[in-house]
């Protein structure tokens, strides 16, 4: 069994410096390199001089094997005590040159064809309306990448609505490179369109499944002005049936400065903790329903002053292409 | 041919989830009518009477037109294309005699699409295997390919597509050689049995679907009551550290087979369960029913409660006879099984895919129109850790054994296998390629593996029926060849369940080197199973001839299965020149990358 060497404590704040790390022990590490053809050793030449000395002179092809009734033959009575012969029981037949051009033809080359290579997926994880004390309005946040098994690039987006007004919006676009069997090494930009004027900042990040299925992110995002934020988010599927789902889900928010323009306070700043049913009508649809709690802390709290704390109702679907 | 017009492609109904493991009585192929010419277009308005096709047309000429096309199936009420050949789905059966010389024009009518035939397990020059981009650059549209070879061998075997996923699609058909000797047996009648796995989707799409999300049919996770069950049973740090293991791995115990009959409807010669496909016989004959796994990704179950079966035949090749009730056949195997039924007028023949989702059923009879009744399906299997080759011995027993009474039916079933484990070679710790090490596209490898040839297997141990196993298997000859191998080439089977990748050593086929054998040589393949899965390992244009335990021949055989945790050899004769392909016969694992060529030079 092949274990990550992450431990979900690295999901903390621990990220900045575990990623060098990390891409290290991965570096010179070539997958599409076969590995030395330990396969195509050649046999030992004394089976190849055999070959060779004897099978030219004996011509078995003339031989006629069909009438010879291996099956037939008493083996009992061979002495099969003694060690295995040198030579095959049925001889092996001396290739001629018909049989080399039929055995090497030529090929065009693409004459084989393949599955795809590149391939995707779209996942909208969750499209919802929430109604909250201060309001109600509409959330996303969606998934998808388009690749191959080890490179993929990624696309996430997420972004809230309040009482008829967009309040966030984002989207990120991002490499992701498997560095383990359950770990993607994700860098790339996020584009804030809200709140305040558009923002860009560049991202990096993990992603991926963890011990006992979590299924967790951590990214990390440098924008204009100095500012980072680091944000982690944690997902698991608790089956009730393995069509009813619940999926407990918790999000945390950390700056490394405050800006009270774009109303985040220094330190840790915003968590969300989520608990949503859904139904799987089948894998492709699933409407849910859940509860979500919003709080910031700390300055954040301050320059959110009603928002600070909210409990939502929520009522989505999460679908898949 | 139909003539009636059939409801439009809206009105008919998703099938339900019943009519999908049953599919529907009238079903079958619309044969022939893309090849009368009709339009693509009015194909889609055109309406079937699904006719019933039993049987697919019996070839004996030696000198056979071959037409791959397009046809209609209905299997679930919804009519949809299939690939056919000579418009039947099955393809015909080819009926040919030992030492005969065949030529076979395969000629493509799929108007875009290139295509090939492989003749699965049969001895031929390297050209006339039909593999596109190895023996021969495929048949484009419009194209005749001449086959043209010598049978120099008997038994039953099989052909199929291997062109993307057109064997999915239905293009696969029966191969008959019969022997230029006398059978070591005598029977009276004889039927063709194939199975098959039907899905209504584009099989590409299906392949994209894994790709998106693999776990898509494992709707048998063990859920929370489950949890609360098995901790109320044994207590809860038993039922924690058993989900503990899973859950450190990220693995599912249910996850028996990738695709199952949320997506497929079993098929027997092309017949759903209930169409009831029926072979007859008179009571008291000697019946010979040739199994043949056509099947894309389905091992079937097979059994004829109240008769037992003798297998007289594996992969075409004779073996001293085995009296069983219940035989487990991988995608790609063949077993010829003798029956003689009496004392009923109907015996039902119940083959439930290895995950007990769904089954292909049918019924010898007396006569047309009678029906046995078609048993339950099996409670469905949990892998177990020692499943996998996890060391169940040692300093870390009692721990995974505790765990394993978390497990319905895995803790007895495997206790047993250990317990006469003592008569096969001790596990060994294999040694794993460096390039499964820290690669992305290797989730699991197994820690101890052994043959496990006595071993029924998942869902078959203990279930109070005589199951077939590989260490029941001997040939009725000996081993043909008779040198010991010169050396041994150690394949790991891996792969990543969630990306739905698959490969040799962690290598998938896009990025492989061949593996080169010296022609003439005798060599010994050592396969480890370093997945959850199970591979049924074919090696095309020579013998793949199983080893026993000890390293000595036991059993020829042309696709070896590989259930997860095992470790088992062959031995190859390399005497057929030239560039064979080597893969897994779940269709979908070999496009996933389960693939390697093997070059055979001099």
């Amino acid at each position: 069994m092949s274990r990550s060497l992450l431990a979900p404590s690295l999901l903390t704040l621990g990220l900045l410096a575990a990623l060098p790390a990390f891409a290290q022990s991965h570096a010179g590490h070539d997958m599409t390199a076969p590995s030395p053809p330990a396969d195509a050793t050649p046999a030992a030449a004394a089976d190849v001089d055999h070959s060779k000395m004897d099978h030219s002179k004996m011509d078995h092809g003339a031989m006629d094997h069909s009438t010879m009734d291996h099956g037939a033959m008493d083996h009992a009575a061979m002495g099969h005590g003694t060690p295995a012969p040198t030579e095959p029981r049925e001889p092996i037949p001396v290739p001629t040159d018909a049989d080399r051009a039929a055995a090497f033809p030529p090929i065009a080359h693409g004459a084989m064809e393949h599955a795809p290579e590149i391939n995707s997926l779209l996942l909208i994880d969750r499209l919802e309306h929430w109604d909250g004390k201060n309001g109600n309005g509409q959330a996303w946040e969606a998934t998808g990448w388009i690749g191959g098994n080890i490179n993929r690039l990624w696309l996430r987006t997420d972004g809230e609505r309040s009482n008829g007004r967009t309040e966030s919006s984002a989207v990120e676009v991002l490499y992701g490179r498997s560095v383990s069997p359950w770990w993607d090494v994700l860098v790339g930009v996020r584009q804030d369109f809200r709140p305040a004027d558009s923002r860009t900042w560049a991202a990096v990040g993990i992603q991926g499944l963890a011990p006992y299925k979590f299924e967790s992110s951590a990214t990390l995002y440098m924008g204009s002005g100095g500012q980072v934020l680091a944000k982690a988010e944690v997902e698991y599927d608790v089956l009730l049936t393995n069509r009813l789902i619940l999926q407990p889900l918790l999000e945390a928010t950390v700056a490394a400065k405050d800006e009270p323009e774009y109303g985040i306070g220094r330190g840790l700043n915003k968590v969300e903790a989520g608990l949503r049913l859904r139904y799987e009508f089948n894998r492709r649809f699933a409407p849910y329903i859940g509860i979500s709690h919003e709080r910031s802390f700390g300055d954040s709290a301050d320059y959110a002053g009603d928002h600070a704390r909210d409990t939502r109702w929520v009522a989505g679907v999460r679908m898949w292409f | 041919m139909s003539t009636r017009i059939p409801p439009g492609p809206g009105a008919v109904p998703m099938p339900s989830r019943r009519l999908f493991v049953q599919g529907i009585a009238a079903g079958g192929v619309v044969a022939g009518i893309a090849a009368a010419g009709i339009p693509q277009r009015a194909l889609a308005a055109a309406s079937a009477a699904p006719r019933l096709a039993s049987a697919p047309a019996i070839i004996s000429d030696t000198r056979v037109e071959l037409a791959i096309g397009e046809s209609l199936a209905n299997f679930t009420g919804r009519t949809r294309p299939a690939i056919t050949v000579n418009g039947s789905l099955p393809a015909p059966i080819l009926r040919w005699r030992e030492g005969q010389t065949v030529d076979l024009f395969v000629r493509n009518t799929l108007g875009q699409h290139p295509t090939s035939i492989h003749w699965h397990g049969i001895l031929l020059p390297a050209n006339m295997d039909g593999v596109p981009g190895l023996s021969f650059n495929g048949i484009g549209p419009g194209e005749t390919y001449h086959y043209h070879f010598d049978l120099k061998q008997s038994g039953t075997y099989w052909y199929h597509s291997h062109s993307l996923f057109q064997e999915q699609a239905g293009l696969y058909g029966a191969l008959i050689i019969d022997p230029a000797e006398p059978a070591p047996y005598r029977h009276d009648r004889e039927h063709v049995i194939m199975l098959s796995d039907w899905t209504d989707m584009d099989p590409g799409a299906l392949f994209r679907r894994m790709k998106k999300l693999a776990e898509h049919d494992n709707y048998y996770k063990r859920t929370l009551p489950d949890f609360l069950r098995d901790a109320r049973r044994d207590g809860w740090s038993a039922a924690l550290s058993d989900r503990g293991m899973w859950g450190r791995m990220r693995m599912t115990p249910s996850d028996i087979s990738d695709i199952n009959a949320h997506t497929y409807t079993y098929l027997m010669n092309g017949t759903a369960p209930a169409g009831n496909w029926t072979g007859l016989f008179r009571s008291g004959e000697k019946v010979l029913l040739r199994f043949i796994n056509g099947a894309s990704m389905t091992y079937f179950d097979v059994r004829i409660p109240g008769l037992k079966m003798t297998v007289v035949a594996a992969d075409g090749q004779y073996i001293h006879p085995v009296s069983i009730d219940e035989f487990r056949i991988a995608p790609a195997e063949t077993y010829d099984v003798l029956v003689e039924p009496t004392g009923q007028d109907a015996f039902t023949i119940f083959c439930q895919d290895m995950g007990r989702t769904g089954y292909a059923a049918g019924t010898l009879a007396v006569r047309h129109g009678l029906q046995a009744p078609i048993p339950a399906r099996d409670p469905r299997p949990l892998l177990t850790m020692s499943d996998m080759g996890h060391d169940m011995g040692g300093g870390h027993g009692g721990h995974d054994m505790a765990a394993m009474k978390g497990m319905e039916g895995g803790c007895g079933a495997n206790m047993g296998h250990g317990a006469h484990g003592g008569g096969e070679t001790a596990s060994k710790a294999p040694k794993h390629p460096a390039s499964e090490r820290n690669n992305p596209l290797v989730d699991m490898q197994s820690s101890a593996t052994e043959p496990k040839l006595d071993d029924p297997g998942i869902g078959l141990r203990d279930n109070g029926r005589q199951v077939l196993t590989y260490g029941a298997m001997r040939s009725l000859f000996e081993d043909p060849d008779g040198r010991e191998p010169g050396r041994e080439v150690e394949l790991h089977l891996t792969g990543h369940m969630e990306k739905f990748s698959w490969s040799f050593d962690g290598i998938p086929f896009a990025s492989a080197e061949p593996l080169r054998l010296n022609y003439g040589e005798r060599m010994r393949i050592v396969l480890v199973n370093d997945t959850m899965m199970q591979h049924p390992i074919h090696l095309h244009g020579v013998w793949s001839d199983l080893e026993n335990a000890q390293g000595e021949f036991q059993v020829r055989k042309h696709t070896i299965d590989m259930p997860p945790g095992t470790r088992r050899t062959y031995r190859v004769r390399a005497d057929a020149l030239g560039r064979w392909a080597y893969h897994c016969h779940l269709l979908y694992h070999m496009e996933a990358g389960m693939m390697r060529e093997v070059r055979i030079e001099e």
